[in-house]
């Protein structure tokens, strides 16, 4: 290369420099201290679904007799229920109900959701239409009712409840995966695919689904700590796993009959739910920045 | 000679890039005299906008002045605080931005918009400033101005758009104006009338003018004196004639043979054979788009285009923003159906073909697009951007598809480490090679040009234009190149159609139209592109080597 193309070949330099996407060693060593608390809250509630038992002693579902209603103590960190159950172990057996119940409902929600999204912003016309009037009303009907009427149809239990959920979750992510789809059906690069002779398929496959992914898997990350607040809600409400599922939500319901006398325990699993939700929150933040 | 104005000193501007500086102007000094026209020229990423950015103050948020003073009439305003740049930004030193479409509050008048900065620095009561806005808006050439007052910036062209901008950035009477690339998004009959207004308001009020171009045509007709830049340094300042006509700095020389300018030959006459082997032929197209909530109502874009194009040849259709130049390109290449006409390319009827036989078609004709960061996928490496159209047809073996995609790279001269790259890692220049690689692999007989060169710098530009002959030679290709630059075009095409709010206004071999015009408005068109007292350098050879 002479010397005179140096201008043009420095931007391309700085342009590849630009803190956009570093490699992710590098990026790993700029994580922000908020996005690296999330993370480790995430994996360590993960932990708890796999292993619970490295976590606590006790069991998640039997009480010790004559230990009821202990308040937070060196032997029992987060006290004991009106059972003699170990609060803090309750929760770590019930990550499994409660996140396995999340997983269940962002995937029914991501994978119906990105497909009917998918199919009506990359066909269009009335197809479009009809598949977007549809996701339309099933967001007009408030989210926790139209949960409660497919739990009544499906029967009570923690599968159903996360169907419930996720079938709730389909219309946003619908929504959302369609005007990425659209934005990025109208760019150049897609006509530029299509007039190299590729088929509809292909176009899609190559560059509709990778471009357009994205902000869809942010807010599945999003949908993540929401789907454990609803599932934790129908939990309360009674409509998923039966006692002495250790299920957050239900341990919530449960300790509402202490409330005067035990207070934590309501608000030991209240605040780790708080705390996954937001952790999912600022994880999804970051995923749909990178993506930018 | 009075003391001067405006007087940069040793001016050093670093950008915060992650955790390091990017130093992007290194020690640039300039002056601009009371009444002066300064132009800061050079290519994109010259430092030019960010040293004009940093005379008002607004440098982007990681922007940082490191040495260096700015001085106003003697004052030094570097180090001062946004709020005392406040007092003198509008009143003293004001800007007429780049982009008018982006430039005023969608949601407000032309007149409350025109008023604020009157109000800002209060100067009058509602009333005088309300006559004053009238005044304003009468003199930039906005009439009715009471109509206009009470428009929104939807409602007015680009060219109207910037003429308010104007009205902004001298409604206080500054000193010093600074003009940042003012007319780069217009037409060109819309730039010269927008020049000849801010020359004609600067000499009414004595103001002095930086101009910020990278049109070295514009800097030749309206300023009195040149500050070149290159990466961030000064190559070479002085008055207007003597640099143009004795370039000190081999950079400007570059620039000024690089500049595509009316009075230069062509690059190589195609050697176009049988007069009766037509690549494409276009007869009587004409395109209706429906208005959108116009019911039936619908928009002739077309009306009744013909030409025909021969073998080997390059045909160039042109015309402003809005001519319809777009829509017949994107009928010829089976993007669009026609209401009425004919299309013929290689033979084959474009406008009945339909699903796979529209698909089979794509590999005799391609496109290639006006803006290269848009038209490549930035997920793709540039191996897998140019192999994707072989995988379309008939499928070839790996390691086959492999030479194809080496070979076309070279072809287009960018070397081979290139291939595992990802767009936003290449310049413009680069990816415009990408995409031409991406059309040519499939080795198609015609090649449309969709104002592909335009978003480049003149440099770029050439080399790119070198290329292009190159191919044509090598590969015997015709070329439809749809372009607004008369100038680009007289140096590359050998017949011409000029199109006008749909209708072919001109057309022929391109030394008899741009001799002798049939219509005014391609007269218009030729007087009107800037540079044109600017020398001719011969065409530089080395532009055609080596990639950019």
């Amino acid at each position: 290369m002479t010397s005179r193309e140096t201008g043009e070949d420095d931007l391309a330099l700085i342009v590849e420099a630009l803190p956009a996407r570093p490699p992710w060693t590098a990026r790993l060593k700029r994580l922000s201290p908020s996005l690296a608390l999330s993370c480790l809250v995430i994996a360590l509630v993960f932990t708890w679904t796999l292993l619970p038992q490295l976590f606590t002693g006790y069991s998640g579902t039997e009480g010790v007799p004559g230990e009821q209603l202990q308040p937070p103590s060196a032997e029992h960190v987060l006290g004991t229920d009106g059972l003699g159950r170990d609060l803090y172990a309750r929760i770590v057996y019930g990550a499994r109900y409660s996140l396995s119940g999340a997983f269940v409902a962002v995937a029914v929600g991501l994978l119906f959701g990105t497909l009917l999204g998918l199919i009506a912003g990359s066909r269009g016309g009335w197809l479009e239409a009809l598949i977007m009037r549809l996701v339309d009303s099933l967001l007009a009907v408030p989210s926790l009712l139209l949960s409660l009427s497919i739990i009544v149809l499906l029967g009570f239990g923690t599968i159903n409840v996360a169907i419930a959920v996720g079938a709730v979750s389909v219309a946003r992510f619908a929504r959302l995966a369609r005007s990425e789809v659209v934005r990025v059906r109208r760019s150049d690069y897609v006509e530029a695919a299509f007039g190299s002779g590729g088929t509809f398929w292909a176009v899609l496959r190559r560059h509709v689904l990778p471009n357009s992914l994205t902000s869809v898997i942010a807010l599945a990350a999003l949908q993540f700590g929401s789907a454990i607040l609803a599932i934790s809600t129908l939990g309360f409400l009674g409509y998923g796993a039966p006692p002495p599922t250790p299920e957050w939500g239900l341990l919530i319901a449960e300790g509402r009959n202490y409330l005067s006398r035990a207070w934590w325990l309501t608000a030991a699993p209240g605040l780790v739910v708080v705390l996954v939700v937001l952790a999912a929150d600022r994880i999804s933040k970051s995923i749909q920045r990178s993506g930018a | 000679m009075t003391a001067p104005l405006l007087e940069v000193d040793d001016l050093a501007i670093a950008y915060r890039m992650g955790d390091h500086e990017q130093r992007v102007v290194h020690g640039v000094s300039f002056h601009v005299a009371p009444g002066e026209v300064v132009a800061l020229v050079g290519e994109s990423g010259s430092g030019k906008t960010t040293t004009a950015q940093a005379v008002l103050g607004l440098l982007a948020g990681n922007g940082r002045i490191e040495r260096g003073a700015i001085r106003l009439s003697g004052t030094d305003i570097a180090g001062w605080s946004q709020r005392r740049l406040d007092a003198i930004r509008g009143a003293v030193v004001s800007l007429i931005p780049q982009d008018p479409g982006s430039s005023l509050n969608p949601v407000r008048t032309v007149g409350s918009q025109l008023a604020e900065v009157m109000q800002i620095h209060k100067r009058g009561d509602r009333k005088a400033i309300r006559t004053r806005v009238l005044d304003l808006l009468t003199r930039v050439g906005l009439m009715p101005a009471e109509m206009r007052a009470r428009q929104y910036p939807h409602e007015l062209s680009g060219g109207m758009r910037q003429r308010v901008l104007i009205a902004i950035a001298v409604a206080l009477k500054p000193k010093l104006i600074i003009a940042d690339e003012p007319t780069s998004a217009l037409d060109v009959t819309v730039q010269r009338r927008i020049l000849d207004l801010i020359d004609e308001l600067r000499r009414e009020n004595g103001t002095s003018v930086l101009l910020v171009t990278h049109d070295l045509g514009v800097a030749a007709d309206r300023a009195d004196r040149l500050v070149v830049l290159q990466g961030g340094r000064i190559q070479e300042q002085g008055p207007v004639k003597d640099v143009l006509a004795a370039p000190a700095s081999a950079y400007t020389r570059r620039l000024l043979s690089d500049a595509p300018s009316l009075a230069k030959p062509r690059l190589r006459r195609s050697v176009g054979g049988d007069a009766t082997d037509l690549a494409i032929e276009v007869d009587g197209l004409t395109q209706d788009f429906p208005i959108a909530g116009g019911g039936a109502k619908t928009f002739r874009a077309l009306d009744g285009l013909s030409f025909k194009v021969r073998r080997g040849t390059t045909h160039a259709v042109v015309g402003e923003s809005g001519s319809g130049k777009t829509t017949a390109a994107r009928s010829i290449v089976g993007f669009l159906k026609p209401t009425a006409g004919r299309i013929l390319v290689d033979g084959m009827d474009v406008t009945t073909l339909r699903g796979e036989a529209l698909r089979r078609f794509r590999r005799h004709i391609q496109l290639v697009y006006q803006n290269p960061f848009g038209s490549l996928d930035p997920r793709q490496t540039v191996f897998h951007i140019v192999e994707e159209p072989l995988l379309n047809f008939e499928p070839i073996a790996a390691a086959d598809r492999a030479r194809k995609v080496r070979d076309m790279i070279g072809r287009v001269g960018l070397p081979e480490a290139f291939l595992t790259r990802h767009p936003r890692g290449l310049s413009g220049g680069q990816r415009q090679r990408v995409a031409i690689a991406r059309a040519l692999v499939l080795g198609p007989r015609v090649l449309v040009l969709d104002e592909a060169v335009s978003a480049l710098d003149v440099t770029v530009q050439a080399q790119i234009l070198a290329l292009l002959d190159e191919l044509q030679g090598t590969l015997g290709l015709t070329y439809l190149f749809v372009s607004h630059d008369l100038a680009v075009v007289q140096q590359i095409s050998d017949t011409v159609s000029v199109i006008h709010k749909g209708r072919q206004v001109d057309g022929g071999p391109v030394e008899r139209v741009f001799a002798r015009p049939d219509s005014d408005y391609t007269r218009d068109l030729i007087e009107a592109i800037p540079g044109r007292g600017m020398p001719v350098l011969a065409s530089n050879p080395d532009s055609r080597a080596g990639f950019i």
